[in-house]
């Protein structure tokens, strides 16, 4: 898609792809057939220029075809560089500006909560991402309502557009700052569906606390010229590079 | 007519008839939610805390995040009432209203309280004389400024039934109940309040009673005025700014900035179409210290400085 486009993200891409698929083929509850289910699990792409990933999964799942995949930033494409709920099925609010996320999936959460319904709501987001102060706003009230509905994965590359995280505003100590907010904290390799598989799809009932995954992932995972790389936050692959991808990928 | 009462001089708090309607809207549609960032006293909401205390969502001292919350409430299936003040509301949060509301259309509704130059003496931080500027340009988002406790009721009643982003500025400084006998509110639909051939005053929320005063003192020296509540600014009732251009003058009056909100909306569709003399009043940026009343003095919004700007602008008629 990317290749195709001239334009995205695959570093990110590369490093949520294992969490959007177990997310959308071993956890959430949802049909795609209709989309606007009440009853359906919520997930909330909080890493917005992501959407060579979000897009494959979403097209993969069902909720459009996956030849629309052929149209990524195509001039009046429903698949724009940021995902739009109004175009596309499945997207539950506009992302593309960071830190955006967690609080609507707060609110989600919350609606959820006053109704004692039984949907979970997971939003994704990305570690550099952490540094908009509006994820903590979120996080002060998840955490004050006990919002065990809530869940939180937070793609781990420890790379940012720039620079590495630690580098540029460090994060860490990641898990006890959530902690901290009154979140339970599981710790995993984001490129590992079966450690993913038992986190995410654990009943959250009775835990009294919203849920933080820190999935340990690595920008631009598969793909060896890209793998932990800071200049593919964004890129665009030369015919070769896409077609040693391609090979490393199948 | 809602519950709110006058104060000693008869004048009402939008904000009563604003807290007194969403009770009344609760009371019938369990759908209805408040959302505040410790704004539960400023929004006169502690009646609604009494009465639904788990339909109140607090965020607490947290803008970005009261309004991404209502997102998320609308998403699953709530009719939010977001309400803190609008200086807070529409200023830290404003990637906020445009993402996660009007860009993505959600269902919320969003009330800025305490507009304008309420909080006179505090200064500039706290007042909010912008947000008609930086609203007015989002798509999706319907904007209201009632002019008085019945409009008011009517603005949230409006915006309730609304699948849609709504924001209302409610006021905070005294304003009388205007005559209402006749009256009728549709969101878009701008009011002739007093009728005129020379001239015209459109006016919205706390200036509005100001603009009538004027024109009665100016219909005595013989200067027919007609007065046009625009009280939705978003979306513009466009037919009426034409009708208004044909008495010749237009003198636009609000509580906030003279550029881009009420005065700025009028100017593109007059320039646009039919150019006629035309002035804008309001406050010209930043503004010195002083109680809201002062401030309104100092800068002409008052019956007196409304009716100078009418006849200034009506000398200039070609």
């Amino acid at each position: 898609m990317v290749y195709e486009a001239q334009q995205g993200h695959p570093g990110g891409d590369f490093s949520a792809t294992d969490t959007l698929a177990t997310l959308y083929f071993g956890v959430m509850r949802y049909d795609p057939a209709k989309p606007n289910d009440p009853a359906r699990d919520r997930f909330v792409m909080s890493k917005g220029h992501c959407t060579g990933a979000f897009y494959s999964v979403l097209a993969a799942a069902g909720y459009f075809p996956e030849a629309d995949l052929k149209t990524y930033m195509e001039p009046l494409s429903k698949l724009n560089g940021h995902p739009n709920r109004n175009y596309l099925p499945g997207v539950e609010t506009n992302t593309g500006p960071l830190g955006h996320g967690l609080p609507v999936a707060l609110g989600i959460a919350i609606a959820g909560q006053i109704d004692s319904k039984d949907f979970r709501t997971f939003v994704l987001t990305g570690d550099g991402e952490l540094q908009e102060g509006s994820n903590w706003e979120a996080a002060l009230t998840a955490g004050h309502r006990k919002l065990e509905n809530l869940t939180l994965i937070i793609d781990r590359n420890r790379l940012q557009q720039g620079a590495r995280t630690e580098e540029t505003a460090s994060l860490d100590p990641l898990d006890d700052k959530w902690r901290a907010f009154g979140w339970h904290v599981e710790s995993v390799d984001g490129h590992d569906h079966q450690q993913l598989l038992d986190v995410l799809s654990a009943s959250p009932k009775g835990r009294g606390k919203p849920l933080c995954v820190i999935a340990n992932t690595f920008k631009g995972k598969g793909v060896s010229f890209m793998h932990d790389n800071v200049a593919w936050h964004h890129g665009v692959p030369t015919k070769e590079q896409y077609e040693l991808a391609m090979a490393e990928l199948v | 007519m809602s519950a709110a009462a006058p104060n000693k001089a008869g004048m009402f708090d939008c904000r009563d008839s604003f807290a007194a309607t969403i009770e009344s809207l609760a009371e019938a549609d369990s759908r209805i939610v408040t959302v505040v960032s410790d704004s539960v006293g400023s929004s006169k909401l502690g009646g609604f805390k009494k009465k639904w205390p788990e339909r109140m969502v607090n965020v607490g001292i947290a803008e970005q995040t009261v309004v991404a919350v209502g997102a998320g409430l609308a998403n699953g299936g709530k009719i939010p009432f977001v309400s803190a003040a609008s200086c807070f509301l529409t200023a830290r949060s404003l990637e906020q209203i445009k993402a996660d509301i009007a860009y993505s259309n959600v269902n919320v509704k969003l009330i800025g309280q305490s507009s304008g130059v309420a909080y006179g003496e505090l200064g500039p931080t706290h007042h909010s004389i912008e947000d008609m500027a930086w609203l007015r340009l989002l798509t999706n988002l319907t904007i209201i400024v009632p002019a008085d406790p019945w409009q008011t009721e009517q603005a949230i009643r409006a915006a309730a039934a609304l699948d849609g982003p709504v924001y209302v500025r409610v006021s905070r400084m005294p304003v009388p109940a205007l005559d209402r006998s006749a009256a009728s509110f549709e969101i878009g639909k701008a009011e002739t309040l007093v009728e005129g051939t020379d001239a015209t005053i459109i006016a919205n929320g706390t200036m509005v009673h100001r603009a009538i005063a004027a024109a009665k003192t100016l219909a005595a020296e013989g200067i027919s005025t007609r007065v046009v509540n625009m009280a939705t600014i978003s979306p513009l009732d466009e037919a009426a700014i034409l009708a208004a251009a044909e008495t010749g003058a237009i003198v636009t009056v609000e509580e906030g900035n003279i550029r881009g909100g009420l005065g700025g909306a009028v100017a593109e569709v007059v320039t646009a179409n039919d150019p006629v003399p035309m002035r804008i009043l309001g406050f010209p940026g930043f503004v010195p210290t002083g109680s809201a009343e002062f401030l309104m003095e100092h800068f002409g919004l008052t019956e007196t400085g409304i009716a100078d700007a009418v006849r200034q602008t009506a000398a200039r008629k070609k």
